[in-house]
């Protein structure tokens, strides 16, 4: 009996299989989005200060003005522009410039003079993801630059207190390591939810659906093998988008363990294909599935933690995010990537994507089976 | 070229309503039509028959002109049809019904919507539209019902609504697509009586009428028979019967068919059933199904005996495919039983199962899997043992003639291969019970009897019992008995001769009627009235006057009134269609609260531990300055060695770990200058960066702030302050940037795929041809469909705004009026590009999608949501100074978070009121006036 059903399972799964190889566009589509497509996510638009445009107000014009005037230049920020104070407001308006520095008139007589004076260093606030990290440059620049010219003329004094502050798991803060596993999470909560919900649809509308359930076949054998057949598929991509790209093309180091990962991603990957179903047997139409799908992805995205970090969620969001399957991907693949954590650190997190998966797909089987009776 | 037989004297006096020569059609590889020459008598009833996939379809579109010529010429009503100036000219005088049961209407509206709508479209004027309108409601019996969404009739009466939509206008040419495929008998008779009444009133008027009933176009007058694309003989439905010595039309085509086409069809001869004990096989009993308040199968019972062909009649939607689906077990009735040989059929019980063969309505095998692998998969999925599976598959393939398509793929088999496949799958287990739904529906003759003779032996040779569902009533005559069903009730039921003679009708299709004629009396209780639904109504036709002077509208404001007319239906639609609407307004809420809760750079309450070496007031009095900002540190429990630290970061219970040296007290008052180590978890690259610089603005101000308590924090002499101003945002919450932007995001997403989805829809159910055979101009069309949702555009600004400053509490500083007018010009041109997108996708799902992704990536990555503008370099400026997002970002920034003055806005204003027209253009060099 068990055999029996596990051969069922096996078998519509290889159908399954089938179909989407027979879907050309499909599969070239899965294979651009875990190759190309991680590719340019993880090297594309940084989230570092990059060509960051600033401008320079010098009413000092002196050697060490100058000498700051050339401190800053690619790729961090655009060699910057000199602008005269009056239109330091308007061009800032108008989004010319993202950053200001203005040094007062006699700023190089003040600093030796030791009556410290100030630089001024206006910055549009607004441009998040540069503003306070750049900032934090300039300060930087500036204040190397002023001491090293301080001790040129015998004037500086090293600090008190040194600090080392050394970046773990990225030690040069590249962020196409971060980006390419999160680009790669993206992508498997998209394909997996599309092609599964797609498969229900498709057999649902083509009729073959109705055709399966009058044969000596139960919902959840139907179910599982969709679960089974576009898990696999998903996986293979994975794998070789992993190994090609990630580790391969973009050299990002893998420091935990391979097979810890993978279990994780079945785990998700059970989660994700439960919500395909789910959302495909809810769905009346493709079209509909489209719809629902633009707004289910954009939460499993932006809310999971891989686009900006939890703790900044408001608390109550956090208390919901909480049972997001997203969420825990995103936090053990990067104890498992990045901090190479072990089973240990990992087994809460890997227990309440399986649970939440699980109840989904318990739910969804529910529906499922439901919705063929009601349907037409 | 066929000769043109003398056409009775109504028509003599005119020359052909159309006249085609060498028409060639083509879709891809597949040829649709093969260089027809053929000329159409005016004033006729002319019937083009023929099997689905013949061709039919595609002349019709042709003759109405809303498809595109591409070989040949055709010339209807005294042009050239390929002419767009003739077409635009005799447009109003063509009427076009397209084939599938309400295929152009719009189910969401209303019967008198949608008729009304089409009557503006043709330029009715507001104060005769009402009594048209009527006047059409009464003819067709639909008065009763003029507020009934067209999605909720019978097919019946969706083919009136189309109708009375095609008449609006009192055209010279009636196209009629298969006008009555799918429809009961008594509905069908109802609608050529009332055609046959219009005729009466226009005896001008051409009827053109594709039809897979042969037996309907016995009374025609003059007949077309199509067969691969090709024009077989043309001629008086008598004509071609005595050329052919063939007692009906249908016999008559099969012996018009070319010689190959025929080979091994013979008539079909139905066997006696062998009387022998009747054991039941099915036995239904009161079956009752109900959706809701709708009642879909009302107290069906049934019995059929092992061995017999039972036949189940009626139209679309009458409950067929719904009792099926309970016989089968797919739905639990509501009341009633059924059982299959003794067992009850409850949903999941697998032995009932493993004694059914079923085939679904259409074809519902795996198209893109290859007869043979069809066949195997059934195999396996029924646990036949392999041997014994390959020889059965050996021994169907054989006996269904498949041998020949083995390796092809199920897609690409011809209608009557596939019903066959579908077949041969159905019986592979050997079952005990076929049940088979609308087997034969878009077969054509030949194909259908020799579907029959596998049918007929399977009864008599294996005895299974076959339950079949059809609409042809010659089907229904070679069942051993059938059952009559309509509108969920069965009306009667017997052997099919036995019921002609109960009711002493001349065929099955009258008895049919009579029953429901009976029926739909005795529902309305014999107080007469029935009368309305039943009796042909079409008489009023004739008693209203014919049109007084038209009130017609002045010409320039025709195209007006049908840009108005669009908006009108289009707003209708969506207002009353759930998943688009909740879309609409609801999906912008809820992705205003997770971008504006999940996108934020904010890097705040971050876990660090310390581990403290020193343990002197100097290392606590540094480590203070951390624990003394909770929004930024949220300090954990001290660890305890380096390790630990590192176990921590790892599992990331923390994300900073700072490390006092040994003696970091002494040595700092010795001038030894001690060096303190923070860690900080860098897998996360930006929350890394930013925690590091937080760690070095701490380390700064402990050197030099005095209230820290370090012997050495003294402000520094010589060296530069630096001042930092944070213009706009002197906070630096991220919130104040992201809910200002997201509306820009959010605005052009959600109109665009809402407007391409309003097009793409239309192309894809069917009403596009609305556009295509009336003479609304593209920009009419288009602009009509955009007006609603620059509307939805308006008032998503609206809850978004709401939503910025009363959910995320960021004020207004600038012009809210400036950014409305912005807003405004910025929706206008979202739109826009969703028409765009709706020019060259075909289908809602990829409409969607390709609209998604043209619209949210450039968005996001060159308009200045994530790296403003000035950023950018080389094709990413380029894209983002000529994307309007970046301009809208510009304004609605500048009018939260920047307080700019609106005159800093203009520029926005005039690139966003630049884009609307360039789209517009965009659009209507891309929107085609007629299908391919």
């Amino acid at each position: 009996m068990i055999l029996a059903s596990l051969m069922n399972i096996f078998w519509l799964g290889i159908k399954e299989i089938r179909s989407l190889m027979s879907d050309t566009v499909m599969v070239l589509f899965v294979v651009y989005a875990f190759t190309l497509a991680i590719y340019v996510q993880a090297t594309g638009t940084s989230s570092e200060v990059n060509n960051a445009s600033i401008a320079f107000v010098d009413e000092d014009h002196s050697a060490l003005s100058q000498e700051l005037f050339n401190a800053f230049y690619p790729p961090r920020f655009k060699y910057p522009e000199l602008v005269d104070a009056s239109v330091v407001q308007e061009a800032m308006d108008r989004g010319l410039y993202m950053f200001v520095v203005s040094l007062p008139p006699r700023f190089e007589l003040d600093l030796r003079a030791g009556r410290n004076p100030a630089i001024q260093v206006s910055i549009d606030a607004t441009a998040m993801q540069q503003a306070g990290i750049g900032a934090g440059y300039i300060r930087n620049i500036i204040t190397d630059r002023v001491s090293s010219f301080l001790e040129r003329t015998d004037l500086a004094s090293p600090p008190p207190i040194q600090i080392v502050v050394r970046r773990l798991f990225n030690p040069n803060a590249e962020s196409s390591w971060f980006k390419s596993v999160v680009a790669i999470i993206n992508q498997i909560s998209l394909l997996t939810v599309i092609l599964t919900g797609a498969a229900v649809i498709r057999e649902r509308e083509h009729g073959t659906l109705e055709h399966l359930l009058v044969m000596p076949l139960t919902a959840f054998e139907i179910a599982m093998a969709k679960v089974w057949a576009n898990s696999l598929v998903i996986l293979i991509a994975t794998a070789a988008s992993l190994f090609l790209i990630v580790q391969w093309a973009l050299k990002v180091p893998f420091a935990g363990s391979f097979t810890l990962w993978f279990v994780g991603v079945l785990l998700y990957l059970f989660f994700a294909t439960a919500l395909g179903i789910f959302l495909g047997t809810i769905s009346r139409s493709m079209a509909q599935f489209a719809l629902l799908i633009i707004l289910v992805i954009v939460v499993l995205m932006l809310l999971s933690g891989g686009s900006t970090p939890v703790e900044s969620q408001p608390r109550w969001l956090q208390a919901l995010t909480y049972f997001l399957p997203a969420r825990h991907f995103v936090s053990f693949s990067q104890v498992i990537i990045y901090r190479g954590g072990g089973l240990s650190a990992v087994w809460q997190e890997f227990l309440m994507v399986a649970g939440v998966g699980l109840a989904f797909f318990v739910y969804s089987l529910a529906l499922f089976r439901k919705s063929i009776a009601a349907s037409k | 070229m066929v000769t043109v037989p003398a056409a009775p004297a109504t028509a003599s006096a005119r020359g052909p309503v159309a006249a085609i020569k060498n028409v060639t059609h083509r879709y891809g590889e597949v040829l649709a039509l093969d260089g027809i020459t053929l000329d159409i008598p005016s004033g006729l009833m002319v019937g083009i028959i023929g099997p689905d996939g013949v061709g039919k379809s595609t002349l019709m579109g042709l003759l109405a002109g809303s498809r595109k010529m591409q070989e040949g010429t055709m010339t209807v009503l005294g042009g050239d049809i390929g002419d767009i100036r003739h077409r635009r000219l005799v447009c109003p005088r063509i009427a076009y019904m397209p084939q599938g049961l309400g295929k152009n209407l719009y189910l969401e509206l209303s019967v008198w919507d949608n008729i009304d709508f089409m009557a503006q479209l043709f330029g009715l004027s507001r104060t005769e539209r009402p009594a048209k309108v009527q006047e059409l409601l009464d003819a067709t019996g639909l008065a009763p019902f003029p507020q009934r969404p067209a999605g909720k009739l019978s097919g019946g009466m969706k083919q009136k609504v189309g109708l009375c939509g095609a008449l609006v206008h009192e055209p010279d040419l009636l196209v009629l697509d298969e006008p009555t495929t799918g429809v009961d008998p008594l509905s069908r008779r109802q609608f050529w009586a009332l055609i046959d009444d219009i005729r009466r009133d226009r005896p001008s008027m051409s009827v053109v009428i594709a039809t897979a009933y042969m037996d309907e176009a016995q009374m025609w007058d003059w007949i077309v028979a199509m067969d691969a694309g090709k024009v077989l003989a043309t001629g008086t439905p008598a004509e071609l019967m005595q050329r052919t010595a063939s007692k009906d039309l249908e016999q008559c085509f099969i012996r018009l068919l070319p010689e190959e086409k025929r080979r091994g069809h013979k008539e079909l001869t139905i066997p006696p059933r062998t009387a022998g004990k009747a054991e039941i096989a099915i036995d239904a009993k009161g079956l009752t199904q109900r959706f809701g308040d709708f009642t879909a199968v009302d107290h069906v019972t049934l019995s059929i005996e092992r061995g017999e062909i039972f036949g189940f009649l009626g139209s679309n939607g009458c409950g067929k495919s719904t009792t099926m689906k309970m016989l089968t077990g797919l739905l639990t009735p509501t009341e009633g039983t059924a059982t299959i040989f003794g067992s009850s059929v409850e949903a999941g019980s697998m032995e009932v199962r493993e004694n059914l063969g079923y085939m679904t309505q259409a074809f519902s095998l795996y198209g893109e899997m290859t007869i043979r692998q069809n066949l195997e998969l059934h195999a396996r999925l029924y646990h036949l043992a392999p041997e014994k599976a390959k020889a059965r598959i050996d021994e169907l393939v054989q006996r269904f003639g498949l041998e020949a398509h083995l390796d092809a793929l199920a897609e690409d088999l011809p209608m009557g291969l596939k019903q066959r496949l579908s077949l041969a799958v159905a019986v592979l287990h050997d079952p005990q019970i076929l049940i088979l739904d609308e087997p034969t529906s878009g077969v054509d003759p030949v194909a259908r009897d020799s579907f029959w003779e596998l049918l007929i032996d399977l009864s008599r040779k294996q005895n299974v019992t076959i339950f079949v569902t059809t609409h042809f009533m010659n089907e229904g005559m070679r069942c051993d008995r059938i059952s009559l069903m309509h509108a969920g009730k069965v009306l009667a039921y017997g052997a099919p001769q036995e019921l002609i003679e109960r009711r002493g009708a001349p065929n099955l299709e009258e008895a049919f009627i009579g029953y429901m004629e009976d029926a739909i009396a005795e529902k309305a209780g014999g107080t007469g009235a029935a009368k309305s639904d039943t009796a042909t109504p079409a008489a009023t036709v004739a008693e209203t006057p014919a049109h007084p002077e038209h009130a017609q509208p002045a010409p320039w404001r025709l195209p007006l009134m049908r840009m108005l007319a669009y908006a009108r239906n289009e707003t209708m639609q969506i207002l009353r269609d759930p998943v688009r609407l909740t879309f609409a307004f609801l999906g912008s809420a809820l992705l205003m609260i997770v971008c504006g809760f999940g996108i934020t750079t904010d890097v705040e309450r971050i876990r660090y531990s310390t581990n403290d070496l020193d343990r002197s007031p100097d290392s606590r009095a540094y480590l203070e300055q951390f624990a003394s900002i909770p929004r930024y540190f949220t300090q954990t429990a001290p660890v305890q060695s380096a390790e630990e630290g590192l176990k921590r970061l790892q599992a990331d219970e923390d994300s900073l770990v700072i490390e006092m040296p040994p003696d970091f007290g002494r040595n700092l008052r010795r001038g030894a200058r001690p060096e303190v180590l923070a860690q900080v978890d860098g897998a996360m690259t930006f929350r890394g960066e930013t925690v590091a610089q937080y760690v070095l603005g701490v380390h700064a101000r402990a050197l030099q702030d005095p209230a820290v308590g370090l012997p050495t924090s003294k402000p520094q002499k010589n060296q530069a302050d630096i001042e930092e101003r944070f213009m706009y945002n002197p906070t630096f919450e991220s919130i104040y940037s992201i809910a200002p932007s997201v509306p820009a995001l959010l605005l052009l997403l959600i109109p665009a795929i809402l407007m391409t989805v309003s097009i793409v829809r239309e192309k894809e159910l069917g009403s596009m041809i609305n556009f295509y055979v009336t003479p609304t101009g593209k920009v009419e069309y288009l602009i009509g469909k955009q007006l609603p949702y620059v509307v939805i555009g308006l008032i998503n600004f609206f809850i978004l705004a709401a939503m910025t400053v009363l959910v995320f509490g960021v004020p207004i500083k600038g012009s809210f009026l400036m950014l409305t007018l912005c807003t405004l010009l910025y929706v206008m041109a979202t739109t826009g590009l969703g028409m765009i997108t709706s020019t060259f996708t075909s289908s809602q799902v990829a409409a969607v999608f390709v609209t998604a992704i043209l619209t949210i990536v450039p968005t996001i990555q060159f308009s200045g949501l994530l790296q403003p503008v000035s950023t950018l370099e080389g094709g990413a400026r380029v894209i983002g100074e000529i994307w309007p997002a970046s301009y809208y970002m510009h304004s609605s920034l500048g009018t939260y978070t920047k307080g700019l003055p609106a005159g800093l806005m203009l520029g926005d204003v005039l690139f966003l009121a630049a884009c609307i027209p360039v789209f517009l253009a965009i659009s209507w060099i891309g929107l085609k006036k007629q299908e391919k």
